[in-house]
């Protein structure tokens, strides 16, 4: 099976990858699946305001699964929360051409910006 | 080099040219059916059938007449099994075999189980891969019919005991398979000191042509009969009926040739190019861990795994590299490797598990540039791996709770 053209490039060109401090002030992190399922994801944002103004990560997983979070990374920077709240796996299946078999990789990102945002907004709600 | 190098010799070898050369004069020229019995073309054929016949049982020591050609493994597995089966039911209804086996004899034996009321008894193997001669024989009942175990396994290369296992099969008079098809041509194969009586092999795993393989089926002491699947003009002693490919089998003939001749240099030459493939990765990576067993294996097997990299996405970052991963993430059932499992392996490392298959083609600096271009896409992917981190902060990640998906 070949890998269309957006999933190479963003597995040999992640965009954004890499760590905040998960103790940082405005940084959200949300970390979805399991080793044995064969995929790992770690979404991070870091918050200003309502505005999501850098995004990284990191993911164990195949290329599809790489490029799904690296994606999402890149969508994700410059959104308010609600507005990267909105990003549906779908968008992300189309963005990358992902066939059938690689589907739950692009499910696995959007759990992971929920699991993001999520982890900010109680971080947030706790500090006020 | 040549781009993209091709280290997956397991799922099949390129054809030597030699062999192509021997098959040629048989496609256009010598195009006789081996079984037209009156006339030149005929004859012709019938020869050169016989001659690859020869060629094929002195390298595993059988009598020529105890050959029957068939179109690859697979066949061959599907005959021993149903053959088997459908000749002695009466004897009684009980298979062994075991949990690392090829697909063609694993989905053959449950095929037997649903529609034949079969019993099937799938044996485990130890941490290494190996089939304990002493599970044999404990499985044994009066009512066994078959045991079918693999020579060398296509994933980790583990070679099983198949001597101490033909001793068990003899003593209690029961048919012994071997499912050889990664072992011919690779590793001495002997069915007489090994009490094979039924042996599966084909020639595109020893750089002979796709398209086909071999029944060994014993002739005496004892005299192994089967039923065909295949019904028809009554070929190969009535056990595979059909058309002999003629340019295929001599194919298949000069490559048994080659591999015998060759064997004894080529497989030391290939062990020494393995272990430096094996030094030069493990000497430089941490935390990366061996399949199968460490001696007693294929010469030109290597299967590893590396922690926290999915085998999937290795595969990708050495694209020019041909290798087979233990991950069947393209799969529709995600499922790892069950060979791997069936070792103990942990569904994690088993995602993590890459298959090297070295071959007669393969030369020193290949393996060199194969050993840099790993250690640098497992050290790239583990940079971006929330496990590599989260094991470098400290974190058990067996004491995680994850969120099985």
């Amino acid at each position: 099976m070949a890998y269309s053209e957006k999933v190479v490039d963003h597995f040999n060109n992640p965009r954004n990858m890499g760590s905040f401090k998960k103790d940082e002030e405005g940084v959200g992190t949300g970390i979805v699946g399991a080793p044995e399922c064969g995929d790992v994801m770690k979404l991070q944002i870091k918050v200003q305001g309502d505005k999501i103004v850098d995004a990284k990560f990191k993911t164990f997983g195949c290329g599809s699964a790489i490029a799904s979070s690296s994606l999402a990374t890149e969508w994700m920077k410059g959104r308010t929360i609600e507005e990267a709240a909105k990003i549906k796996n779908t968008d992300i299946v189309q963005e990358l051409n992902l066939p059938p078999v690689k589907i739950h990789c692009s499910v696995l990102a959007e759990d992971a910006i929920k699991a993001a945002l999520n982890d900010y907004k109680k971080k947030a709600g706790e500090s006020k | 080099m040549k781009f993209p190098l091709y280290l997956d010799n397991h799922a099949t070898t390129p054809m030597d040219p030699r062999v192509l050369e021997t098959m040629l004069p048989y496609f256009v020229e010598k195009f006789g059916n081996a079984a037209s019995r009156n006339h030149a073309f005929g004859w012709e054929a019938e020869e050169a059938v016989e001659i690859a016949r020869k060629q094929l049982a002195r390298l595993i020591h059988a009598d020529p007449k105890e050959i029957v050609f068939t179109s690859g493994a697979t066949e061959s597995d599907n005959l021993a099994l149903k053959g088997v089966v459908e000749m002695y039911r009466e004897k009684g209804d009980h298979i062994i075999t075991c949990l690392t086996e090829h697909r063609a004899v694993l989905d053959t034996a449950k095929a037997l189980e649903t529609k034949r009321g079969i019993k099937v008894t799938y044996l485990p193997v130890d941490k290494t891969g190996l089939v304990s001669p002493d599970d044999v024989r404990r499985a044994i009942t009066d009512k066994t019919i078959l045991i079918s175990i693999m020579l060398a396994n296509n994933e980790i290369g583990t070679i099983n005991p198949m001597k101490e296992i033909g001793k068990i099969a003899k003593e209690k008079g029961i048919l012994l398979h071997c499912d050889a098809t990664q072992g011919v041509g690779k590793i001495p194969v002997d069915v007489q000191e090994m009490g094979i009586d039924l042996m599966s092999f084909t020639a595109h795993k020893l750089y002979g042509p796709k398209g086909v393989g071999a029944l060994y089926v014993r002739k005496k002491a004892p005299r192994v009969r089967i039923a065909p699947m295949i019904d028809g003009g009554g070929h190969e002693r009535g056990m595979r009926s059909g058309t002999l490919p003629v340019p295929l089998i001599v194919g298949f003939g000069k490559a048994c040739e080659l591999c015998e001749q060759e064997m004894p240099t080529e497989s030391v030459r290939l062990a020494k190019m393995r272990d430096h493939l094996q030094a030069g990765i493990m000497n430089s990576l941490e935390e990366v861990y061996l399949n199968g067993h460490p001696t007693q294996r294929l010469p030109h097997n290597l299967n590893i795994s590396f922690a926290y990299v999915e085998g999937e996405s290795l595969l990708m970052g050495v694209k020019e590299i041909a290798l087979s991963s233990g991950s069947a993430c393209t799969s529709a059932t995600l499922e790892p490797s069950y060979v791997l499992r069936a070792l103990g392996v942990g569904s994690d490392l088993a995602h993590s598990s890459i298959r090297f298959g070295l071959g007669r083609f393969n030369a020193d600096e290949e393996i060199d540039y194969t050993i840099k271009r790993i250690i640098e896409i497992v050290t790239k992917l583990r940079e971006m791996s929330p496990l590599y981190e989260m094991a470098k902060e400290g974190v058990d990640l067996k004491s995680v709770q994850w969120a099985v998906h």
